[in-house]
């Protein structure tokens, strides 16, 4: 006997405010679905023709009134119902300020995560029971669409561009995650597993990594393609300065203001010249093709945690840097640690970053 | 109620030698395929789109036939995504977009408004050959070389990555589409001069109402298809960035081209629909159509709502909150018209005389099908709740409750209601209305499972699944089975009754429309002399209607 499902698992906050939205639904269009039923059963039964009735029935002269009366009805029960259904969406896509981001890419026919502590995954994703986690999305070929029916959260995940969801976990196990968007021949094969676990066990789960964290990767990627060059923490002529860029405002050359979302960045890095910043030249090299998906998700990251006078997270496990350009090594950007105080700094400054905090002119 | 009361409702006419009719007057295939009569042009949409119907319906078998197990082992993947595209791309621009405006209404607007033709015979020998070539033309490219995007076409899927015959589907559907181009001009022209002397707007009947607001949608969004098609031909060809963004282009502005059309094309096939049941449940009732300004106004404001609400196929594609609430908003507003309609079908009943003809009985299960349609779309508008649903079976069951409970079920209701007037024959009450049950319950049976599957987050288009959807897949086939045997029935009953049928006379429902007052078969000019109109439609109260009849 297989096993039949009645009703999905509720298994995010968000999950328990459709499900309370779609009791709503329910009530109130059954309502409404069985009346006209009803009516038109009754209206069969009690009016129908009987053998050998010849005059026809008397008119029955329209009352404006009444229907008046059903026209605003429905108006105003839909009034509560956008409203209702704007907040649970409003929710759904305003990630509180204290999410876990995770990086996704979908990829014909599979899902690739990276976490910010730096595992990497594939078609599956593990995320903490209670935490809140925003996922950033983008797809390497055609559009997909990530979807997790226990979490009642959808998003399309387009190429070239990022598109963010977040939930929070509540119950521990196991769920589906599916392609939703046809993406080709192996569509209903784009299935992963979500993974909800208890905040210890997540925990336990996140030292698995080998690597170091994304931010720390994408670092490395940072140096590897020499963008330290210009985007050094100094206050050089060339290039802007990255540390606390991500969500403010970036004045342009053409006058507009954007803010600086991973949107932004992703297309400064791909196409430097289609937005420039207000004081510099359009010098930058463009990285479309060169780098890839996953490095640019990393570089992502690392520009994301760079905040004014704070390194990212787990700085004592940087490798040692490349020497900035001016090689002054008390101006080192990006909370970078000089060769000569590595061993100090992964000795000494475990679990405290700031102290490997150095200032920066500003 | 027995077979026996509805035979006497219908009224026998006296067998005599029938005089020349559009069918006699000329014979030969040419006398056909060269015609100009719009009653022949009918008759032959009539049975092209009949036979887009079946091959669109046996694609869409076999591909739930595999969904019987989750593994879907009975066809590949690919054969299986082929099917699906084959099923959406013919039944939606090759079936229920022209199948009332051009089959039905080809054949009864003139004769609705006392006319003797179309304005423009000549375009609509031209729409009825645009549609042939493009269904040719379409049918081969996806039967030969294949397609599996899906009827939506979605890029940079449908522009760079899928490696089928993308360009000749496309250049297909684009012909097809100035078919319906041109009708809608046609119907346009002729709503504005044909009518009758003294047929006023006010007393026209709802079907060429909701004709007439169908062809403005016609003319206003078929061009943004075609551009939206051949744009994406221009991407494939040159590799210009139009909607590929890894060129430079712009995914989700194909999707805002498309749902500008193809969201107004949904109320292209539900329209006409809904005017078809505007005629059949007077008729029934022997009631005049309650509050009929209110449902002509609504029609109206269907037609010019249509186009403001496109954007709700895009709730999870990444559009803007701001885009999404006002999008959302406009999707109630247009609710709100066909709540009306529903309202006023259901209180025309009240008080009447009520007969369980054939048409009457697919006209009440598309009120049923229609409501449940509509309301489930209620669901869909809701933003909170689409962000679940999007793209999963509950988005399928919704739509085919819409476009083929509706949609189809109305369709039915109008071919057995005018079946009499075009062939002058009736087809066996008891055989058609056996069909009518058939179809009511096996559609049922099919999509009802489907809004639990969809709730419970079964994507749309896999062609295999997890466990835990079997059952209600397996009960979804079974449906679709009965539904197929109660689509193939009427092939059966009307084809027999060309033959065996008794004559219908020329006003078989005692009805109240000015096509009942020419002969069954019309003969080819429609009318021995032009009707003068002196009163409202649906004026089934008055003895007088009834008596002269």
């Amino acid at each position: 006997m297989p096993s039949v499902a009645i009703f999905p698992a509720a298994a995010s906050t968000n999950a328990h405010s459709v499900d309370q939205l779609l009791l709503f639904l329910v009530v109130v269009c059954g309502s409404v679905g069985l009346l006209v039923a009803f009516l038109l059963i009754y209206f069969s039964i009690k009016y129908r023709r009987r053998p050998g009735q010849v005059a026809p029935p008397p008119e029955t002269h329209s009352s404006h009134k009444l229907e008046w009366s059903w026209t605003i009805a429905p108006a105003f029960v839909f009034v509560v119902m956008f409203i209702w259904g704007a907040h649970v969406y409003i929710d759904a896509y305003h990630a509180p300020d204290d999410s876990t981001v995770i990086y996704g890419i979908g990829k014909q026919w599979m899902w690739k995560f990276q976490h910010p502590e730096g595992q990497r995954e594939i078609d599956a994703l593990h995320v903490p029971v209670g935490g809140s986690v925003r996922l950033l999305l983008t797809s390497e070929d055609v559009i997909h669409s990530f979807f997790v029916p226990a979490f009642r959260i959808h998003m399309d995940v387009l190429p070239q561009r990022f598109t963010s969801l977040w939930f929070q976990a509540s119950k521990p196990g196991e769920y589906h995650l599916f392609c939703s968007q046809y993406c080709g021949t192996g569509h209903a094969s784009m299935i992963g597993t979500v993974v909800a676990l208890e905040p210890a066990d997540y925990r336990r789960w996140l030292q698995s990594s080998a690597e170091g964290s994304l931010a720390l990767q994408g670092r490395k990627v940072f140096l590897k393609y020499r963008c330290i060059s210009c985007h050094s923490a100094n206050e050089n002529a060339r290039a802007p300065v990255l540390e606390g860029l991500y969500n403010q405002p970036v004045p342009l050359r053409d006058g507009r203001t954007v803010i600086a979302d991973e949107n932004y960045i992703r297309e400064s890095i791909l196409n430097p010249a289609a937005k420039v910043v207000a004081g510099y030249d359009p010098i930058m090299p463009t990285f479309q093709g060169v780098i890839s998906a996953e490095d640019l998700m990393a570089v992502i990251e690392f520009i994301r945690t760079l905040k004014p006078n704070e390194t990212p997270p787990r700085v004592e496990s940087f490798p040692p840097p490349v020497n900035p350009p001016d090689g002054d090594p008390q101006k080192l950007p990006f909370g970078a640690v000089p060769d000569t105080d590595n061993s100090k700094s992964d000795n000494t400054n475990a679990g405290n970053s700031k102290s490997n905090n150095i200032e920066h002119p500003r | 109620m027995s077979t026996e009361i509805l035979e006497s409702q219908i009224a026998e006419a006296p067998a005599v030698v029938q005089p020349e009719t559009y069918l006699n007057f000329t014979s030969g295939i040419l006398s056909w395929l060269l015609t100009k009569d719009h009653k022949r042009i009918g008759i032959l949409y009539l049975v092209s789109v009949t036979v887009m119907f079946f091959i669109g319906g046996f694609a869409i078998s076999v591909a739930r036939l595999n969904l019987m197990t989750p593994e879907g082992s009975l066809i590949p993947a690919d054969t299986y995504n082929r099917l699906f595209t084959l099923h959406g791309v013919i039944m939606v621009f090759f079936f229920l977009v022209p199948v009332v405006p051009a089959a039905l209404g080809n054949f009864v607007l003139p004769l609705m408004i006392g006319a003797k033709d179309l304005a423009l015979p000549r375009i609509n020998l031209l729409s009825w050959y645009l549609y042939i070539i493009g269904a040719c033309w379409t049918l081969y490219a996806m039967i030969a070389g294949g397609i599996d995007t899906g009827w939506t076409f979605y890029t940079p899927y449908s522009s760079q990555a899928s490696h089928y015959d993308i360009v000749p589907t496309m250049i297909g559907v684009v012909i097809a589409g100035f078919s319906s181009l041109f009708t809608g001009l046609n119907f346009v022209v002729t709503v504005h001069w044909m009518r009758a002397p003294g047929l006023t707007w006010f007393r026209l009947p709802i079907f060429v109402w909701t004709l007439y607001a169908t062809s403005i949608i016609f003319l206003l969004a078929v061009p943004v298809l075609a551009m939206a098609l051949i744009l994406v031909v221009v991407e494939r060809v040159t590799h210009i960035g139009i909607f590929d963004p890894a060129l430079g282009g712009d995914p989700l502005l194909f999707q805002h081209l498309f749902w500008f059309y193809s969201h107004p094309a949904v109320y292209i096939m539900i329209l006409p629909g809904m005017g078809i049941v505007s005629e059949i449940i007077p008729c029934f009732a022997r009631k005049k159509l309650y509050g009929y300004t209110f449902v002509a106004y609504s029609s109206m404001g269907i037609a010019a709502l249509a186009f403001l609400v496109w954007a709700h196929h895009m709730f999870v594609a990444g559009i803007s909150v701001y885009a999404a609430l006002v999008f959302s908003s406009l999707s109630f507003l247009v609710a709100v018209p066909s709540a009306i309609k529903v309202f006023n079908w259901t209180a025309t009943l009240y008080k009447g005389s009520i007969s369980f003809a054939t048409p009457m009985l697919f006209a009440l299960g598309f009120v049923a099908l229609f409501t449940i349609g509509g309301l489930t779309g209620l669901f869909l508008a809701t933003l909170g709740m689409d962000i679940h649903v999007h793209d999963t079976y509950f988005v399928i069951a919704h739509f085919h409750f819409i476009m083929v409970g509706g949609m189809v079920m109305a369709y039915m209701g109008g071919l057995h209601y005018w079946w009499p007037k075009m062939t002058g024959r009736m087809y066996s009450q008891w055989w058609s209305r056996m069909s009518a049950l058939i179809i009511f319950f096996g559609f049922f049976l099919t999509f009802l499972p489907q809004f639990v599957l969809g709730y419970n987050g079964m994507p749309r288009r896999y062609h295999s699944y997890p466990p835990e959807f079997q059952v209600w897949n397996v009960l979804s086939t079974a449906g679709a089975s009965i539904l197929a045997v109660g689509y193939v029935l009427p092939l059966g009953y009307l084809l027999l009754s060309l033959r065996y049928g008794k004559r219908a006379g020329p006003n078989p429902w005692r009805a109240t429309g000015l096509e009942w007052q020419t002969p069954s078969p019309p003969p080819k000019d429609n009318f021995e002399e032009t009707p003068i109109v002196v009163r409202d439609p649906y004026q089934y109260h008055l003895e007088k209607a009834q008596n002269e009849l």
